[in-house]
């Protein structure tokens, strides 16, 4: 092939690398497009502050779905990341060769499971025994939503510490927790923080498991052993029903869902970034 | 006490292949032990039986005794994390923690030991970093990564680190295979000057290398160790016909 012929196809392909990558974040750019025009003049102080309004009372807004969905989020992350990291490191450090495997196995298909699946579960094992809806019942599905991504995320992340690092420490005289803690895990940390993200933005946009469960509030929770109102349920409920105002907060119910999603994962990255990087 | 290492009948394995055959051999104390042979040898295995550290690979195993300072690392209810403390190792290619600064590297062996206090965490620092010969070059970085280093100055970092907990035993397992030829010279002019200070074990493939920096010299072949001596008599006088093929090149 001729000089001027390589360099030809070296910029075609270029260009169909870079018009794949385009393609690849199209989808965001334009579902978050769509929510601004459609969402963004329901947005007002209101909608962040009230409770919503009776059927026919305009205004009104979602203060209570929003608490809810950090409360839900929040609960299930305090239930789902330390199992999962802790079971991801397992996996990882473990030189038995058997029980890794199943529980690998098993991760997988968990993380294949219907949501909805996982909510009657949630139902069976929190809600009837209670016999009610309750947020922990909410927190308990999504928390078994996250731990398959948690745990495969965690371990892949471990995996990538150099052994030479571990070698290091271990030659050093620490013991072999210790090493875990303070080399290994800070060494996989901006990795596993990605994990983690990944892990809860899937979550706060679960509707299914919570039908069942959180089952939903208008008003605001007293406690957490009752039922308790989400952003997805919120949106799911206003989408369906058949109000032109109730359409528009759901469509801003939508868009402050992403944004919370983006602001956490951002919070997160800066919070827990450690001053020199490791594996990312 | 007996100083120095004595090393009697170990045998190691990875799985069912065995890679060290009978070792004997006798380390003296506060001088420089140079272990040369072919790849594959299992002189990097050798060194790692000396701090238990051939275990840590799945499926390996040990037989025989190590006596450390008189001690028997392999002896019944020994921690190998005890072990380890008092040997430090320096490996192939420079390690320092990336997630850590220069003092924190340093520091690391100290504080996972439970040293708190910051004034004995420095003032034992900067000892291993002069000694290290590296207090000079890096006294203003303290605080940037152990990685911004060069190759030269992280190697010397590692040996920092392991200086720092005061270990009775330095082993180097090819400390310069990763080096170029002036980092390499430093290292060696270093060792000259750690020997007296500790017992050191080197394993080194770079028969010069053994020549300049040790006193007596292992030559290993196939998991066996075919002859040890005084450094310059085995490499002048080789009593081993394979020792003599080694040295002058003609395999390996």
């Amino acid at each position: 092939m001729t000089a001027g012929g390589r360099r030809v196809v070296n910029h075609v392909m270029g260009g169909l690398t870079a018009l794949a990558a385009g393609l690849v974040i199209l989808p965001l750019v334009l579902i978050f497009a769509f929510l601004l025009f459609q969402g963004a003049s329901a947005i007002n102080v209101e909608f962040f502050t009230h409770l919503p309004k009776p059927v026919g009372e305009e205004g009104g807004g979602m203060a209570n779905a929003i608490v809810g969905s950090l409360i839900l989020v929040g609960m299930a992350a305090g239930l789902g990341l330390p199992l999962g990291i802790l079971g991801g490191v397992y996996l990882a450090e473990s030189r038995d060769r058997r029980l890794p495997w199943i529980v690998r196995f098993l991760a997988d298909v968990l993380n294949g499971v219907p949501s909805i699946v996982i909510g009657i579960f949630a139902y069976a094992l929190v809600v009837l025994p209670m016999r009610r809806f309750s947020a922990l019942a909410g927190a308990v599905a999504l928390a078994v939503i996250m731990l398959p991504i948690v745990v495969r995320t965690s371990e892949e992340l471990v995996r990538l510490v150099p052994s030479s690092l571990r070698e290091a420490a271990l030659a050093l005289g620490i013991p072999e927790w210790k090493v875990i803690l303070r080399v290994v895990l800070p060494t996989a940390r901006a990795g596993i923080i990605t994990g983690v993200m990944v892990a809860i933005a899937r979550v706060a946009g679960e509707t299914a498991p919570l039908l069942f469960t959180a089952f939903g509030n208008r008003f605001w929770h007293q406690r957490l052993d009752e039922p308790i109102a989400a952003l997805p349920l919120q949106i799911f409920a206003y989408a369906i029903a058949p109000y032109d105002d109730w359409h528009r907060q759901a469509w801003a119910g939508a868009l402050v869902l992403i944004g919370m999603v983006f602001i956490v994962s951002l919070a997160a990255r800066v919070a827990t970034r450690g001053r020199f990087s490791g594996v990312r | 006490m007996v100083d120095g290492i004595q090393v009697t009948g170990v045998n190691a394995w990875f799985g069912s292949v065995h890679v060290l055959r009978g070792i004997d051999l006798t380390m003296a104390p506060k001088a420089v032990t140079a272990i040369i042979g072919p790849s594959g040898c299992g002189k990097s295995t050798f060194i790692r039986c000396i701090n238990r550290m051939h275990e840590v690979v799945p499926g390996a195993r040990v037989s025989g005794t190590v006596l450390v300072e008189g001690e028997d690392v392999y002896a019944p209810g020994v921690d190998p994390v005890q072990v380890r403390r008092r040997i430090g190792m320096v490996f192939q290619r420079p390690n320092p923690f990336p997630t850590m600064s220069v003092f924190d590297n340093v520091a690391a062996g100290l504080r996972l030991a439970g040293v708190r206090r910051r004034a004995d965490l420095q003032e034992a620092v900067e000892r291993a970093l002069r000694q290290a010969a590296l207090w000079d070059e890096v006294k203003d970085q303290m605080d940037k990564p152990g990685t911004s280093l060069s190759g030269g100055q992280q190697q010397r970092l590692c040996i920092a680190r392991a200086l720092a907990v005061d270990p009775a035993v330095l082993l180097m397992d090819e400390p310069c295979s990763a080096l170029d030829p002036i980092a390499t010279g430093r290292i060696e002019e270093l060792l000259l000057e750690l020997r007296g200070a500790l017992t050191i074990v080197i394993v080194t493939h770079n028969m010069q290398q053994a020549a300049r920096v040790s006193e007596a010299t292992g030559f290993f072949l196939m998991g066996e160790m075919v002859e040890f001596g005084i450094t310059r008599e085995l490499f002048t006088n080789p009593r081993d016909k394979r020792t003599e093929d080694y040295i002058t090149g003609r395999f390996g």
